[in-house]
């Protein structure tokens, strides 16, 4: 799906899930890790600030994965 | 083939399709043409008659321009479909397309409708990059061919062989040794060596660099080159997209749990987060617990709504598509890709960030 939306309005889509390896075959080229996989934006356990801190900072890191240009698929961690 | 029945003997009854140049009519210019159905074997359809030597007969071949069923693919359907059952055919046996697209599709469409429709096995023949293969080939028994008409011998006897074996001759074996194109069933048999056995077979042999054959291939994914990044962020329109299956509460568009084969388009335009009380996941791969608690934790709407309002970037587009990606096939979750990329693009939406489960 990542790769197909990509292809067809050729915009650059950044996906955020868990398992790295899955991103990678499927074809995804922008791809941030997230949390977990029942919550890849959020992280209950640190509370309603917390987990609304961890959703922002993954965010700011896909909008800046957006704005990076690349030659090959890549993983952002920072 | 001929079976007796009672003291009736009954010759097996073989209908062809083939296109407008195979008859005969002409190229480009009579690709137009609609389907018209003739008595007997027309163009390739003789040669399928004799292969058959006596076992089969080909009591007629439907003739259609190629542009015509690419461009009228219900109404041409559903003709050919009715012209065919007035044959009462056993098998139909379709092209060979080669690497002709608009043929290739002609033939896998007939071919589907006519197993769909009137229950009897259907047989073409294409080239390995005929996009009917990548259409057709779960449904139908596509026969690898070359990529053009200088192999016609050879794509008819392999296809007549195979509509033979269809109609009861012989067992039928693996795609790879009938030379169809996987339709990716699995037949179950019993091997002599355990499976522990022949895994341990094919690790020795890959150890030693010597060629085996997986008992279990793997789908193979395709790249594509990044799309260029973007210039301007204060400018830019940015969709939200999830496979994590955050839905309107009670799933309004009966999106399946699993396996799915749709997708929902919900406006968000109003909204600054997504609560519990309108929204829930109805993913079946995943605890929902926390999804359900706060489904932003899954598509991240409140502070996606939150850095629009700071101006970090331009607009947030105002819809999102969701859909539940578990065991959805490859095929449907493309096609959702392409639908929504398309759509974004009409938009002038110029950025994507999707959530997965």
């Amino acid at each position: 799906m990542v790769r197909e939306i990509e292809n067809a309005a050729g915009i650059p889509v950044v996906q955020i899930a868990t398992i790295v390896p899955i991103m990678l075959t499927v074809g995804a080229n922008r791809i941030v890790p997230g949390v977990a996989i029942p919550h890849p934006v959020g992280d209950p356990a640190r509370g309603g600030e917390g987990d609304r801190a961890v959703r922002r900072q993954l965010l700011e890191r896909a909008l800046k994965a957006i704005m990076t240009p690349l030659e090959e698929q890549t993983v952002f961690t920072f | 083939m001929t079976t007796k029945t009672g003291t009736k003997i009954t010759t097996k009854r073989v209908v062809c399709y083939i296109n407008q140049f195979f008859a005969g009519m002409g190229g480009e210019e009579q690709a137009h043409v609609p389907p018209s159905i003739r008595p007997g074997s027309v163009g390739p359809a003789a040669q399928v008659h004799s292969l058959l030597g006596g076992e089969a007969e080909v009591v007629a071949t439907v003739v259609c321009g190629d542009s015509y069923y690419g461009e009228n693919l219900e109404a041409a359907r559903e003709e050919c479909v009715r012209m065919i059952s007035e044959f009462k055919p056993d098998v139909l046996i379709a092209g060979p397309a080669f690497n002709a697209g608009r043929y290739g599709v002609a033939c896998g469409d007939v071919c589907a409708a006519v197993t769909g429709k009137l229950g009897i096995p259907t047989v073409t023949g294409m080239f390995s990059e005929n996009p009917g293969v990548e259409l057709y080939s779960p449904q139908v028994f596509i026969v690898k061919t070359v990529d053009s008409a200088r192999g016609m011998k050879d794509a008819l006897g392999a296809m007549t062989s195979l509509a033979r074996k269809l109609l009861g001759g012989a067992p039928l074996g693996a795609a790879k040794e009938e030379g169809y194109f996987s339709r990716g069933t699995r037949k179950n048999f019993f091997h002599e060596a355990s499976g522990a056995r022949r895994a341990v077979d094919m690790l020795l042999k890959k150890l030693a660099g010597t060629s085996f054959s997986t008992e279990y291939e793997m789908p193979v994914f395709k790249r594509i080159p990044p799309a260029k990044p973007l210039g301007d962020l204060k400018k830019a329109t940015i969709a939200l997209v999830s496979s994590g299956g955050i839905v309107p509460r009670g799933n309004p568009d009966h999106i399946r749990v699993s396996s799915a084969e749709s997708y929902g388009v919900y406006d968000i335009s109003g909204l600054d987060d997504l609560t519990p009380d309108e929204f829930e996941s109805i993913h079946g791969g995943y605890d929902r617990v926390w999804a359900n608690e706060d489904p932003d934790t899954v598509l991240p709407l409140d502070v996606m709504r939150e850095l629009e309002k700071e101006g970090v970037f331009g607009k947030l587009y105002d819809h999102v598509f969701t859909t539940t990606g578990t065991g959805t096939a490859v095929a449907h979750a493309e096609r959702f890709g392409r639908e929504i990329g398309e759509r974004l693009k009409r938009d002038g939406v110029d950025a994507v960030i999707l959530t997965s489960t």
